[in-house]
């Protein structure tokens, strides 16, 4: 019997699955006792662990062995300098190297604190180490730049005629954040100044929302879903809008246009107008963080069901259950890239917004 | 809640990757893939507009052979008219002239007979005048003979001038 070539796909998905959670429940069922945790499955535990940031990039785990990517620590101490090294010395977190260790409980719980002899915290370190997060960053911007730098090469070379290949794709996406996003929020005439920033932004976004949905290395990393990164993000979006905005804008932040005593003695419009300076980045980094966040958790929720019901009434129920699991994950898998698309978008829409209107005339 | 509060490293490296990225791509992507959009759409634009003016241009050329022909229609019905008139004006002329000369003829005839009547009636008078002369001379040589004939004959002659 000749199967589909659908149905051949299905069959190795469904198969691969099965091996994968075979590995997980094993994993979990008989987690190392190095560090004192628990050998039962923590689904906390499970979700942060695939959705925070870490400082290895961690692939798959068969029996006792963690397949990681060492990724490099970099570390400032007061007490003794500067300290570059490969996460690999961590031993996966074990073990303590050059009075270094990563924190699994209490308050730096995740991070990397520094210990004396006696294995006592002595403080945190300055810690700027490649973590996952900005090694999947790194691996986005090779990406975006091998992208737009070829798509920008085809655009000169055949200058005049009609796109083709990458820049075909790639086009009507620029297209679209122009005359979508960019005309209408900025206006005709100041637009042009702010697209290189708007087009970086959505591509950003978009590229690592996608990313983050691709479970295999070098995908995979919750870039967009890491509060730091929508924080710098939101930080650029913040300082464009405030580097250009005109005398209009600042005078309708410190002295609006409303009856004197709201102003004087109190500056009470003043000060609302200069939280909201501070809140529309605000709202765009907690918007695109969250979003992102949920979208990863809400799959690894639905992933450690099976687990959940696999410890609870045995690993038959955790078998019966996967279906429901896998379609339900599969559902916010699509869901999310819609959002991915979504997100992209409102980010680079609202700071389009932000500029439209440092850059508004007084009318 | 350890992930709802802004690593530093990240943010730290973050700032500079996008910083580069924004950069580099600002130089080497966006300018010449935005340059090439604009400078297509205005050559298609150009294109266009210039393509509805060739349009304009031959739709008024029409007009204008339209209008040429119309004219030329016109002027050649206005010609033949102009002919038909000419020729109708010259034949009435040219009857008229014909009869009028006819006429002409007609009355300087007619006139010639007249005068040629008169002359030869004149002339037969002016040859009656001197025959009869003759005549009454030698009726008159013969009459005058005697006195009774004389008297006969000037009475005879009263009463021809009463006749006459």
């Amino acid at each position: 019997m000749k199967a589909t070539k659908s149905q051949r796909y299905t069959a190795f998905i469904l198969f691969f699955l099965l091996i994968f959670s075979l590995t997980s429940t094993s994993v979990y069922a008989e987690a190392d006792s190095h560090d004192g945790h628990s050998t039962e499955f923590v689904p906390g535990d499970y979700i942060m662990h695939h959705v925070a940031d870490a400082f290895e990039w961690h692939l798959a785990t068969i029996g006792e062995t963690h397949i990681t990517v060492p990724l490099p620590i970099i570390l400032y101490s007061k007490t003794n300098g500067w300290h570059i090294f490969m996460s690999s010395k961590f031993d996966h977190g074990k073990t303590t190297y050059k009075n270094f260790r990563i924190a699994h409980q209490g308050e730096n719980s995740g991070k990397i604190e520094e210990v004396n002899q006696q294995g006592e915290v002595i403080g945190l370190p300055l810690n700027l180490s490649i973590t996952k997060v900005v090694a999947g960053a790194l691996f986005s911007v090779v990406l975006l730049l091998l992208i737009f730098v070829s798509a920008a090469k085809s655009a000169k070379r055949r200058a005049g005629q009609a796109p083709r290949g990458i820049q075909n794709t790639v086009e009507p996406i620029i297209l679209f954040v122009r005359d979508e996003i960019a005309k209408p929020a900025i206006g005709d005439k100041k637009y042009e100044k702010f697209m290189p920033f708007l087009l970086t932004m959505f591509f950003f976004i978009l590229l690592n929302n996608l990313m983050g949905l691709i479970p295999i290395f070098p995908f995979g990393a919750n870039v967009t879903g890491n509060i730091a990164v929508t924080m710098s993000l939101a930080l650029f979006t913040f300082a464009v809008t405030n580097l250009n905005g005109n005398k209009h804008y600042w005078k309708e932040i410190f002295n609006p246009d409303v009856p004197m005593w709201l102003k004087f003695p109190l500056p009470l419009m003043p000060i609302i107008e200069l939280s909201g300076l501070i809140t529309k980045p605000f709202v765009l980094m907690v918007r695109l963080f969250a979003n992102m966040m949920a979208g990863h958790m809400i799959v690894t929720v639905f992933i450690s069901l099976i687990f959940i019901f696999g410890k609870l009434m045995g690993p038959t129920a955790g078998l019966a259950i996967s279906p429901v699991s896998i379609v339900f994950s599969l559902f916010i898998l699509m869901l999310d890239l819609l959002v991915s698309f979504i997100q992209a978008y409102v980010f680079t829409l609202l700071s389009a917004l932000y500029f439209g209107m440092a850059k508004a005339e007084h009318h | 809640m350890g992930f709802v509060t802004p690593d530093f490293g990240t943010l730290f490296w973050m700032t500079i990757i996008f910083g580069i990225l924004l950069v580099i791509l600002k130089k080497f992507a966006w300018k010449p893939i935005l340059t090439a959009l604009k400078d297509r759409e205005t050559s298609i634009a150009n294109a266009l507009s210039s393509a509805d003016k060739a349009r304009e241009e031959v739709k008024d050329l029409k007009a204008d052979h339209e209008k040429i022909i119309a004219q030329a229609k016109r002027e050649k019905d206005i010609i033949i008219k102009e002919a038909r008139d000419l020729k109708d004006k010259l034949l009435v002329e040219a009857k008229t002239q014909a009869s009028s000369e006819g006429q002409k003829i007609v009355e300087a005839a007619r006139q010639q007979i007249q005068a040629e009547k008169q002359a030869a009636i004149s002339e037969m008078r002016n040859q009656i005048a001197e025959l009869s002369v003759l005549v009454a001379e030698k009726v008159i040589q013969k009459e005058l003979k005697d006195k009774a004939s004389q008297e006969n004959l000037v009475e005879d002659l009263l009463k021809d001038i009463k006749l006459q």
